[in-house]
């Protein structure tokens, strides 16, 4: 027997170690774009302490380890580009601690965004987190490790803002606390202790979260969706402009989209209100629509798309199928919202140069101060040319993006690289020392953000 | 011809995408509502990696091995994926994972137990190769009358005729509908295999043996009606029969139940304070959309609590007894294992009996019940025996 099986097998048991070639094939493929890259080891660890045990090992033997949650982040930021050991931490799924009074929980990284949402659904309806738009597969850590963002993004900006502690294992195996849990305390903030968290946005290659404190908020009795619909995307930041300064919604997101007809070259801005009565929700809504928006809607220049509508959760797997081929990628940017235009007419564009039905969705964070914004290309997993147009596509973002002055969400690896060519020089020197402090062997999650 | 050729879903199988919404139940409550994937836990083992796996098989990617075949027959058919998968090729997730062991058994690249299962049902007309003339083993001290020209034929099928405990639901259900004064006969040895789980194992020749074998002798006897102790077996005379021009009228047991308990044909018996949950078969559930029928009967009973589980009706878990693996249990031998999570379920919702309509889930979670060292808690029983023996 493979002597590296063997030790892998006896830290996590024969049912969760592979070899075999249907777990590395499996293992190999991301959902995107990206180019399959075998890892040598597939394993499903439980506790922290595998873990650790996993890491220790992989030093020894300098393999690389490659931490996987949800597999959904669709830019091969979990592909073993380098070979070694995938960890799949879904296994990691425990829900350790609900502290109502205090709003947060811990749980285990490898939980999906999915249970933590039915967990608090059936336990303490009046608390929610920030559930991003991804399958409810998606797992806490994962997100996390990628700077994600969710369903609160307005109030209270990205999902890795709103952690009061967090369970990190180091590149040299050693478990990690940060935040008031550091000092034996509770898990109850991450202040004001000096900063030592090098871990989000680094998509795993600094260390593996094993463990989260999530910030809870308030979950009102009543939800709704309602919709302004425009034809000019030259407005949509000036509405957005008013909507965040009236700070009544839960969520601003704005959608347009060649399928279903209906979006098509219109920009749908879904607002999510809530209440814990109506009066409330009434309230919120008058100030929106009567006070602030009504101009809009009186001279024609914006009308009511929905109102009071059922929260749906985001089904963004349908994507996959626009071209009947089970697959999509998008690439993520960091942008103000003040590019909004620009960003939707080079959605536009350069979904129809590659014969892509255009989707672009944007989403407020913080109080206006900047927005997720996301351009989709869909393409047929059958067909390598659609597959060929899709990466293109994405590339050609990536670059644009950057000459917007915007910011790459989650790149991939061609993103990550022409970002650090982009990158102040001290900053880069910084990464890389960063990098090498904590992981001199280079063997976490390698050819992601490697400072050339 | 290539595999791609012979594969009747190429043309879809690559669209799913592997976003994991076939591992959750209705609510969301975790990840583990497939079997297989709760039971293994790796990519491999849920039905989006099942089918990338699948695809890749067929397209020479991969080549065929015992562990691949493996994977393609842990899968349990038990249709959670489908209620779940958002995509609208959703309705045939469990045919293109049947459509690739079609080609499995065709080429002879079959698991052991698989082979093993089949070659018995083929040679014996029953899993366990026993001899037909223990099919009526069952009813040697009952006064059950072989079919001949009665209102219903009672269809014991090959679980409820030869395995121990479940046998103990064919004596009760044919006790009942006799006390019931409902018009019936059996089979006897003459009855063999209904075929459901040839067909989720992708032997579709054997599925023709049997379904005409069995049709023949309903024809030949004049049979109308039918009532079946398993799901399995009425999902295999009323979806598959009829493409053998098999068209009979075919109930499972708790309808024809909750028809007779509607028309007061008899009266559930009254019980001393029991709580009960009950475990909605995959065949009957999810297959064939029958959650009302189960649970009117059970209703019905005196002194009762029905206390649902969290995970119900279309979100039940399986007891990971379908496509065969009652018999050839490729997902047991862990804590993991779906029956045992299931029971663990059950005995959350502090029931005293874990009611089942199936005796595939009644031998899988009875047995679950055991190894979790839940007897003493928890007993598990078929509804007809809950009415039988209270």
């Amino acid at each position: 027997m493979d002597a590296i099986y063997k030790k892998l097998l006896d830290i996590v048991g024969e049912d969760y170690v592979s070899n075999q070639n249907e777990e590395l094939f499996t293992y190999s493929k991301d959902l995107g774009t990206s180019d399959p890259k075998w890892p040598d080891y597939v394993v499903a660890p439980k506790t922290t302490e595998e873990v650790s045990r996993i890491v220790k090992l992989a030093n020894e033997e300098n393999l690389a380890v490659v931490p996987l949650g949800g597999g959904l982040s669709l830019a091969g930021l979990a592909l073993p580009l380098k070979g070694g050991i995938e960890l799949d931490l879904k296994r990691m799924d425990q829900i350790l601690e609900l502290n109502e009074q205090d709003r947060y929980i811990i749980l285990e990284a490898g939980a999906s965004h999915g249970k933590l949402t039915a967990y608090l659904e059936k336990n303490t309806p009046h608390l929610k987190h920030s559930e991003p738009g991804a399958p409810p597969a998606a797992t806490i850590g994962g997100n996390l490790a990628i700077h994600g963002q969710g369903d609160l993004g307005h109030p209270y900006g990205f999902n890795s803002d709103m952690i009061n502690g967090l369970e990190v294992v180091l590149p040299s195996g050693e478990i990690c606390r940060f935040g008031s849990c550091a000092l034996g305390n509770d898990w109850y903030t991450m202040h004001p202790l000096p900063d030592l968290n090098m871990f989000m946005g680094w998509s795993g290659s600094t260390g593996i979260i094993t463990k989260v404190s999530l910030r809870l908020f308030p979950c009102k009795k009543i939800q709704e969706q309602d919709a302004l619909v425009l034809d000019d995307a030259d407005l949509v930041p000036e509405v957005l402009f008013k909507l965040t300064h009236i700070g009544m919604a839960e969520d601003i997101i704005v959608v347009s989209q060649e399928i279903p007809p209906p979006f098509n070259r219109l920009h749908y801005i879904l607002i999510n209100l809530a209440g814990d009565t109506n009066l409330e929700l009434e309230f919120k809504r008058q100030l929106i629509f009567d006070t602030h928006l009504s101009s809009y809607i009186q001279e024609g220049r914006a009308g009511i798309g929905a109102s009071g509508q059922d929260i749906q959760r985001p089904v963004v797997s349908k994507t996959s199928d626009w071209r009947k081929g089970g697959g999509f990628e998008y690439v993520g940017a960091i942008v103000p919202i003040s590019s909004y235009p620009k960003c939707y007419r080079h959605g536009v564009e350069v979904s129809g140069r590659h014969h892509i039905p255009y989707t672009t969705l944007g989403r407020v964070l913080g109080t206006g101060h900047s927005m997720m914004f996301s351009w989709t290309f869909a393409f047929n997993r059958a067909d390598e040319e659609t597959v060929r147009h899709a990466r293109e596509a994405l590339h050609e973002t990536d670059k644009e993006v950057l000459k917007m002055g915007g910011t790459l969400w989650k790149p991939a690896v061609f993103g990550q690289k022409i970002l650090m060519d982009q990158m102040d020089c001290a900053t880069l020197q910084l990464m890389q020392k960063v990098k090498h402090m904590l992981d001199p062997n280079g063997i976490m999650n390698p050819g992601n953000w490697e400072v050339s | 011809m290539e595999l791609t050729e012979e594969y009747k879903y190429m043309d879809v199988i690559h669209r799913c995408f592997r976003c994991g919404y076939c591992k959750f139940p209705q609510d969301w409550e975790d990840v583990d509502n497939c079997p297989s994937y709760a039971r293994y836990r790796l990519e491999s083992y849920s039905n989006g990696g099942r089918l990338w796996l699948i695809r890749a098989w067929l397209r020479g990617e991969i080549p065929w091995s015992e562990h691949l075949a493996n994977i393609v027959y842990s899968c349990v058919a038990c249709k959670n994926c489908e209620e779940k998968c958002p995509l609208s090729f959703a309705g045939d997730i469990v045919n293109m994972v049947v459509a690739a062991r079609n080609l499995m058994v065709e080429q002879g690249l079959v698991a052991p137990p698989v082979k093993q299962y089949l070659e018995k049902v083929q040679l014996h007309g029953n899993p366990w190769g026993l001899g037909a003339n223990k099919r009526k083993q069952w009813m040697e001290d009952l006064s059950v009358e072989f079919y001949q020209g009665q209102d219903y034929l009672y269809f014991v099928g090959s679980e409820g005729a030869y395995d121990s405990r479940a046998q103990k639901a064919t004596r009760a259900l044919a006790e009942i509908l006799q006390n019931a004064g409902v018009s019936f006969g059996v089979l006897g040895s003459e009855e063999t295999d209904d075929g459901n789980e040839a067909e989720l194992l992708g032997e579709d020749g054997l599925v023709e043996v049997l379904a005409e074998k069995n049709i023949s002798k309903f024809n030949e006897t004049g049979v109308k009606k039918i009532i079946t102790l398993s799901p399995h077996a009425y999902n295999a005379l009323k979806n598959i029969y009829p493409r053998f021009g098999g068209n009979f009228e075919v109930y499972h047991y708790t309808q024809l139940l909750a028809e007779l308990l509607k028309a007061e044909r008899f009266q559930a018996p009254k019980l001393d304070s029991v709580k009960i949950t009950f475990h909605d078969p995959c065949f009957l559930g999810r297959w064939n959309n029958e959650y009302r029928a189960p649970r009117k009967v059970l209703q019905a009973l005196g002194g009762t609590q029905l206390i649902e589980m969290g995970r119900n009706r279309e979100s039940a878990l399986c007891c990971g007894g379908g496509s065969a693996n009652y018999f050839m249990d490729l997902l047991g031998g862990s804590p993991d294992s779906p029956a045992r999570i299931r029971v663990r379920q059950a005995r959350e919702t502090g029931a005293d009996i874990l009611a089942v309509a199936c005796p595939n889930c009644l031998t899988m979670l009875e047995d679950a019940v055991k190894v979790e060292g839940f007897e003493s808690e928890l007993i598990v029983k078929d509804i007809s025996e809950i009415l039988n023996e209270y």
